[in-house]
């Protein structure tokens, strides 16, 4: 080896200066990457501090549509869908389904009767792993335009001054059709009456590498009783779960599953617009429950149904809330399984 | 051939550089990803994703090369408290690159996620689905994703401590292209080897 050559004390002064200023660089373009040095930027943890209710979240739970109750059952894909998507789910075939009938609470014991909006989060399964995880609700469109109005709303809700929804909603006129449909649609006494809406648009490839922006929606085979929420009022706080868990006790029960294709123009970014109603709609299968279980030990309690989970043949479109929601539930689902003792399981020991 | 080498292999000095570019990059999309709600979140994490399965190959091809090439030795006179903080930060370096895209497959695995890469490729899981094997794997990947980070600046500090202060051939012995030094060097171990 070389004889170490000594340097100048000034030449090692300037070379200790720029060993410290790549370091000092280095580390304040991690912090700033961080987020650390950026106080104003929408992270995941501010969007879960402002969905929690002021007595702090519920802990083991989802952060938001913490009430629910799990299902098994089947996807029947009809082949239809192959025509806009080459996702082998697709195909004509059966594959296996997991979900969750849930309230859009982020209070797992609030009433049933005092939810407006209902949802329905779904894995289908299909044999080679590629599977589809979705989570929808049974409102027509969504109420806020971007994850950063969301946001808004959600700190408005929170808010102690009386007027806080009606100034957002003044300054944001994308929430009136939602508005609308929350004080106005009739109420279902079931989850299995209900509409439930991926409000999302999603990008699906064909075979031949087309795409088709598109959104989903389950339409429910059973006849729709309306009934206004005094009704619900009357019934026991937990009526959805004991009514879905007897009627899919006496017989499965089935959605029509289908595909609305965007014509150029429309707004696939905006999930508060919704498109005109004369759009292609392909039915493209049938989901079929058969199966209720309690969340505490069901099957879906440790699924978090990420609408980015795609499989080849459908992507996320310019719909900025797939990402948005992906980015939050990942930190619910971080923070939920840390503590998972604070919602006990009812079945103690191994599983059977 | 000179029976003490001043350099690593070509082999090991393209990994070494190639992988610097992919882990900086790798921790710099974690830190980002995890704190964005913005639609580069869901490329970010198929980068993540994919860039860490690419790592950790890399990673078992250079430990490989490490056992057959070794590494040349360290200067004779660095004084002993650097000579084993070289060699300790080298055995956690090696186990980081190793160990963090273990934990990151078996922590998504341990989620119940699809373990889906860039262009469709799909990893079996490694795990089973568990709530408190994935809060343990969480913790290791996220803290010790800071703990590589400072490793690597200390470890960029000292290269360049060897480069610009010591001048004893260490940085050298690893840099990307033959510098001024190397082949000033190189040059006169041929004089030498030439001499009868």
């Amino acid at each position: 080896m070389p004889e170490p050559r000594p340097s100048p004390a000034r030449s090692v002064l300037g070379s200790l200066v720029l060993i410290g200023v790549v370091v000092a660089g280095s580390a304040a373009a991690f912090a700033y990457t961080a987020g650390w040095l950026s106080p104003e930027r929408l992270t995941p943890w501010k969007m879960l501090e402002a969905l929690a209710p002021p007595s702090g979240p519920a802990l083991g739970h989802r952060r938001n549509h913490a009430k629910g109750i799990c299902f098994t059952g089947v996807f029947e894909s009809n082949g239809n869908g192959a025509a806009i998507s080459r996702a082998s789910v697709l195909a004509a075939g059966q594959h296996p389904a997991l979900g969750r009938f849930n309230l859009g609470t982020p209070n797992p014991d609030a009433a049933d009767a005092s939810v407006r909006v209902r949802g329905l989060g779904l894995r289908i399964m299909p044999p080679n792993g590629q599977e589809w995880r979705m989570a929808m609700i049974n409102a027509p469109v969504f109420a806020a335009s971007t994850p950063e109005g969301f946001h808004e709303l959600l700190v408005a809700a929170g808010s102690k001054d009386p007027n806080a929804i009606k100034v957002f909603a003044e300054a944001h006129p994308e929430f009136a059709p939602f508005g609308a449909w929350a004080k106005t649609a009739p109420w279902t006494g079931s989850y299995a009456e209900d509409r439930f809406n991926g409000l999302n648009s999603f990008i699906f490839t064909d075979s031949s590498g087309a795409d088709h922006a598109v959104r989903w929606s389950l339409l429910p085979q059973a006849q729709v009783v309306p009934v206004t929420q005094d009704d619900l009022k009357k019934l026991d706080p937990d009526f959805l779960e004991q009514e879905i868990t007897e009627r899919v006790r006496s017989g499965p029960q089935r959605w029509t599953m289908t595909v609305t294709v965007a014509n150029p123009g429309d707004p696939t970014a905006d999930p508060t617009k919704a498109w005109p109603e004369d759009r292609r709609t392909i039915e493209i299968g049938t989901l079929v429950v058969s199966r209720i279980e309690a969340e505490a030990d069901g099957p879906c309690r440790e699924i978090n149904f990420d609408p980015t989970v795609l499989p080849p043949g459908m992507r996320t479109s310019d719909d900025p809330f797939p990402a948005a929601r992906s980015s939050v539930y990942a930190k619910s689902y971080d923070l939920r399984t840390a503590e998972a003792k604070d919602y006990p399981r009812t079945v103690t020991g191994p599983k059977p | 051939m000179n029976a003490i080498r001043h350099h690593f292999s070509p082999l090991q000095r393209l990994l070494h550089w190639v992988m610097a570019v992919c882990i900086l990059t790798m921790l710099f999309i974690g830190v980002g990803m995890v704190s964005t709600v913005m639609p580069k979140y869901v490329p970010l994490v198929s980068i993540h994703k994919t860039l860490g399965s690419v790592i950790l190959v890399l990673a078992l091809i250079r430990l490989v090369t490490r056992f057959y090439y070794g590494a040349p030795p360290l200067p004779a006179d660095l004084p002993e408290p650097m000579k084993l903080a070289a060699e300790l930060s080298h055995y956690a370096l090696y186990a980081l690159m190793i160990g963090m895209p273990l934990l990151g497959w078996a922590m998504l695995s341990a989620s119940a996620y699809p373990v889906e890469l860039y262009g469709g490729i799909y990893l079996p899981a490694i795990l089973p689905q568990s709530d408190s094997l994935r809060t343990l794997l969480w913790n290791a990947h996220f803290y010790l994703a800071f703990a590589f980070f400072a490793l690597i600046l200390m470890h960029v500090a000292a290269a360049l401590f060897h480069a610009l202060v010591r001048h004893d051939g260490v940085f050298e012995a690893m840099a990307p292209v033959p510098i001024h030094d190397e082949a000033t060097r190189a040059e006169n171990r041929s004089e030498l080897a030439a001499r009868p």
